[in-house]
């Protein structure tokens, strides 16, 4: 019988090893949103209308440092009267851990259809800004943005 | 723990759109986050933002991990009468906070 010699032992404990790391291996990240999530979300959201670009400005800065607050500024090209308003203003990523940013709710009250906050990016991508009218169009404006900093997953504490 | 800025012009015409402007002190965390041992940092967020004008609800905003940390929102109305514009945060753990500014329409 042929001892088993030493190199050969090494070499099989060493494949051993090799296969029981890889499958210790978790996933520690969590799972991204892709665009097809994005369009998931932003079916979820608007139900089933037809979704036209233009009426609504979505203003980013082209190039962010810091992913962790970026300005927006969203327009609406709308008169604000009591029978042609935007209802809301939806905002959605496609490489964020969620495809969901914010939701704002308008009417007639708010004279001027033209919010501004600050939010996270997780990674370079496109974020996109869907308005509904009063009439129940939805319009639509994207915008790409370089992220060199990203949000969201960098380790607490 | 939880401050608010608001700025509110103190009057205004009537008719007129006025901006307001919040800001709110919170941690905003995702709850994607992870210690260095692993354990994931539970998620701690405001999920709503209201602003009432004499009762009125005149500007909402539903709100998602991805918005920065200490949620500050831009956006107008229209001067219609004195009276209160209350704010109010609500979220996570149970947080409320309200805030309230007076506006003199002449």
């Amino acid at each position: 019988m042929p001892r088993t010699s030493r190199r050969e032992f090494l070499k099989a404990a060493g494949g051993v090893a090799a296969s029981l790391g890889l499958a210790a291996v978790i996933k520690v990240e969590p799972a991204r949103a892709t665009p097809s999530e994005m369009q998931e979300a932003i079916r979820k959201t608007i139900g089933a209308g037809r979704v036209t670009p233009g009426k609504v400005k979505l203003e980013l800065p082209p190039l962010i440092e810091n992913g962790n607050a970026v300005p927006l500024t969203i327009s609406v090209d709308s008169p604000m009267t009591e029978a042609q308003h935007v209802r809301a203003v939806h905002v959605f990523t496609e490489k964020n851990p969620q495809p969901y940013v914010v939701t704002f709710h308008l009417g007639p009250r708010a004279g001027r259809a033209r919010v501004a906050t600050r939010m996270r990016l997780a990674d370079s991508q496109n974020v996109t800004a869907i308005c509904e009218l009063s009439d129940g169009s939805f319009w639509s404006d994207s915008v790409s943005i370089v992220v060199t900093l990203a949000a969201c997953l960098e380790d607490g504490i | 723990m939880a401050s608010a800025l608001i700025n509110v012009p103190a009057r205004a015409k009537r008719g007129e759109i006025i901006e307001i402007k919040t800001l709110i002190s919170h941690v905003m965390e995702t709850g994607f986050r992870r210690t260095q041992v692993g354990a994931v940092i539970p998620r701690n967020i405001i999920r709503r933002f209201v602003c009432t004008y004499n009762g009125t609800e005149v500007f909402s905003a539903d709100l998602h991990p991805a918005i920065s940390a200490n949620p500050f929102f831009v956006f107008s109305t229209v001067a219609t009468e004195s009276g209160t514009l209350a704010f109010t945060w609500t979220g996570d753990n149970g947080f409320s906070v309200t805030e309230s500014a007076t506006i003199t329409v002449e």
